[in-house]
């Protein structure tokens, strides 16, 4: 009876173990598989959802804020994935555990620094750990501003916070872009009666005239390696298309149209410029190779006016403004070899974050402009935040 | 035998390669730099450039085909700084501003006749010049409309060139959609916003 009994027993629990195991890793097997589809999907515009708690104050608003923008839902305790939680008071500390399998997926404490800034390095932890991704939420931006006096160039965090003018032209500026890799930013100014394209490098202070031919001279836009520059010049009496070395020098024009070209970008390779031309008749993108050579119809099917591109990093598409009457400017995207277009978000004058997920934009408010951020895959805009004039022609930092 | 065939080629491969390098060296078309150009090279990088792989072909460009033409000396615009230190009247051809399209940069018609006023007076006042500013409505991007502005005003200078004006008398701006002079979101605005005005260039008084 006891050898039976036991035997009962040894197998009854090894029954219970096993199916305890068995459950467990179906569970865990199931989770995993579905935690799998969902970093995968993450990247087509499946949000992931996380639950936020313990934060308080300009630190929790600015978290939850990166992480909307990187493609996360905020959501509560069931619905959550992953549960980020943690304090602040001067100093940061984040947990994020997975919900399912439970295991501990980051646990990091940040010091030194604004309580915005800690806010933002945990959020890129959170989004490079759960992802793989490198976040975005501590990069920067620089834009144009509206001032008594008219514009000048301003740079910011990338959700418009902590705006610093970069000029003090006291008149106009448009079109900043900052030389990839570097704290060097180019912009168009008049403060000399006539648009001119300048450089000024942040850390060394130092400011030079890049290109001051008579006419137009604006539009400058780095290489990624940051060695040359494309720009739009009038001084053969036409707004052309025209490369250089990066200080303006070894100047090669490249379109030689009887109407305007406007707005090169580079692709990430160097090879090719994308830009546009009312050479036949409307607004439409074209090609060219940056050494040189025939300017190339780029197919954008099915938006109208196509203006002010913008290449994304890692080379496989251009974000575009549409025009489509009234007050209809939409930001569209298309595959960088061309074709149909998308229309994702209402706005203008697009340009896009390192991590070819994210672009930042203009859009028209009360009669003014604002800057917006546009997460392309899901397509969520959230305005950045504004606390002055009119913000317009935006360019993100790489 | 061979070996004078040999350096014969030799010879003639190194002049072809001399005059190769020759016509390279011949640098670029007439640029001209205005005040403020920058002169001299940066100094040295801080921060080093990540070695990159260039493209074939880039920084040499492409060898143009056909003969070089002179540059028509009517297309190019004038140098900035022989417009400097004159006084500018806004007033004086204010009736003249010249009206465009959407989207187009033609001088229509029934505008040619403010141009060939302005023509007219400029041929009686030589020591005068001209600044004709360009500008566009709302309804465009910022840099699309910057470039529009400009070929405006630069349409406007053909004309006046073409009725006799010395391209040297006439210079041109674009302020894009930057200095609209009627605010508004209808036609009625943003027709009087599609424009090219003439500032005239007097001498300053000595």
């Amino acid at each position: 009876m006891n050898c039976f009994c036991s035997l009962l027993f040894d197998t009854a629990s090894a029954t219970v173990l096993a199916v305890v195991f068995l459950g467990l890793s179906v569970t865990t097997g199931f989770s995993q598989e579905r935690q799998k589809i969902l970093i995968e999907q993450y990247a087509e515009g499946r949000p992931i959802p996380v639950s936020v708690s313990g934060f308080t104050g300009e630190v929790a608003s600015a978290l939850k804020f990166d992480l909307e923008i990187a493609g996360f839902d905020i959501a509560n305790g069931d619905a959550a994935q992953y549960e980020i939680t943690g304090s602040n008071n001067g100093r940061l500390e984040g947990h994020v555990t997975d919900r399912i399998s439970k295991a501990h997926v980051l646990d990091r404490a940040y010091e030194k620094g604004s309580a915005r800034a800690q806010a933002h390095a945990f959020a890129d932890d959170i989004v490079k750990t759960i992802t793989g991704k490198p976040g975005i939420a501590q990069t920067k931006i620089a834009f144009k501003g509206e001032t008594a006096s008219g514009s000048e160039v301003y740079m910011a965090d990338y959700d418009g916070h902590n705006a610093v003018a970069l000029t003090k032209d006291g008149n106009l500026v448009a079109a900043p872009c900052w030389m990839p890799g570097r704290r060097v930013i180019y912009y168009t100014s008049y403060r000399l009666g006539n648009p001119d394209i300048y450089s000024y490098d942040l850390d060394s202070g130092a400011r030079k005239i890049v290109a001051r031919y008579s006419g137009l001279n604006t539009s400058a836009a780095l290489s990624s390696d940051g060695r040359r520059i494309a720009m739009i010049m009038s001084k053969a009496g036409s707004p052309d298309l025209y490369v250089a070395d990066a200080d303006g020098t070894n100047l090669r024009q490249l379109t030689k149209t009887k109407e305007d070209e406007s707005s090169p970008c580079w692709s990430p390779d160097g090879r090719t410029i994308c830009f546009v031309s009312r050479a036949g008749g409307r607004a439409a993108l074209y090609t060219i190779p940056a050494a040189g050579g025939t300017m190339q119809r780029l197919k954008t099917a099915g938006v109208s006016s196509p203006t002010e591109p913008d290449w994304s990093p890692d080379g496989k598409s251009i974000v575009f403004t549409s025009y489509s009457g009234a007050s209809n400017f939409n930001i569209c995207v298309v595959p960088a070899e061309g074709g149909e277009a998308s229309v994702i978000a209402a706005g203008e004058d697009p340009s896009w974050a390192p991590n070819s997920r994210t672009v930042i934009f203009a859009r028209r408010k009360a009669g003014k402009r604002v800057l917006s951020l546009l997460d392309v895959p899901t397509k969520r805009v959230k305005d950045a935040a504004q606390n002055m004039g009119s913000r317009s022609q935006p360019n993100w930092a790489k | 035998m061979k070996v004078a065939r040999i350096l014969n080629l030799l010879v003639v491969g190194f002049v072809c390669a001399v005059v190769i390098v020759g016509c390279q060296r011949k640098g670029p078309k007439n640029v001209t730099p205005i005040l403020g150009a920058p002169t001299t090279a940066p100094g040295p990088d801080e921060t080093p450039f990540p070695p990159v792989e260039n493209p074939p072909g880039v920084g040499q460009g492409e060898k143009p085909t056909g003969k070089d033409l002179p540059p028509d000396p009517k297309a190019l615009p004038p140098n900035l700084e022989d417009f400097g230190n004159m006084l500018g009247d806004r007033q004086k051809f204010k009736e003249q501003t010249v009206y465009f399209d959407f989207d187009r940069a033609a001088v229509r018609p029934s505008e040619k006749s403010k141009v060939e006023f302005v023509a007219t007076y400029l041929k009686g006042n030589p020591t005068n010049k001209l600044r004709v500013e360009g500008h566009c409505d709302e309804r465009g991007t910022e840099e699309y409309n910057r470039a529009l502005g400009e070929r405006r005003a630069l349409s406007v200078r053909e004309y006046l060139i073409n009725l006799g004006i010395g391209a040297d008398r006439i210079i041109t701006i674009s302020y894009g959609e930057d200095r609209p002079a009627v605010q508004g979101q209808d036609e009625s605005a943003w027709s009087k916003n599609r424009r090219g005005e003439f500032v005239l260039l007097l001498p300053k008084p000595q």
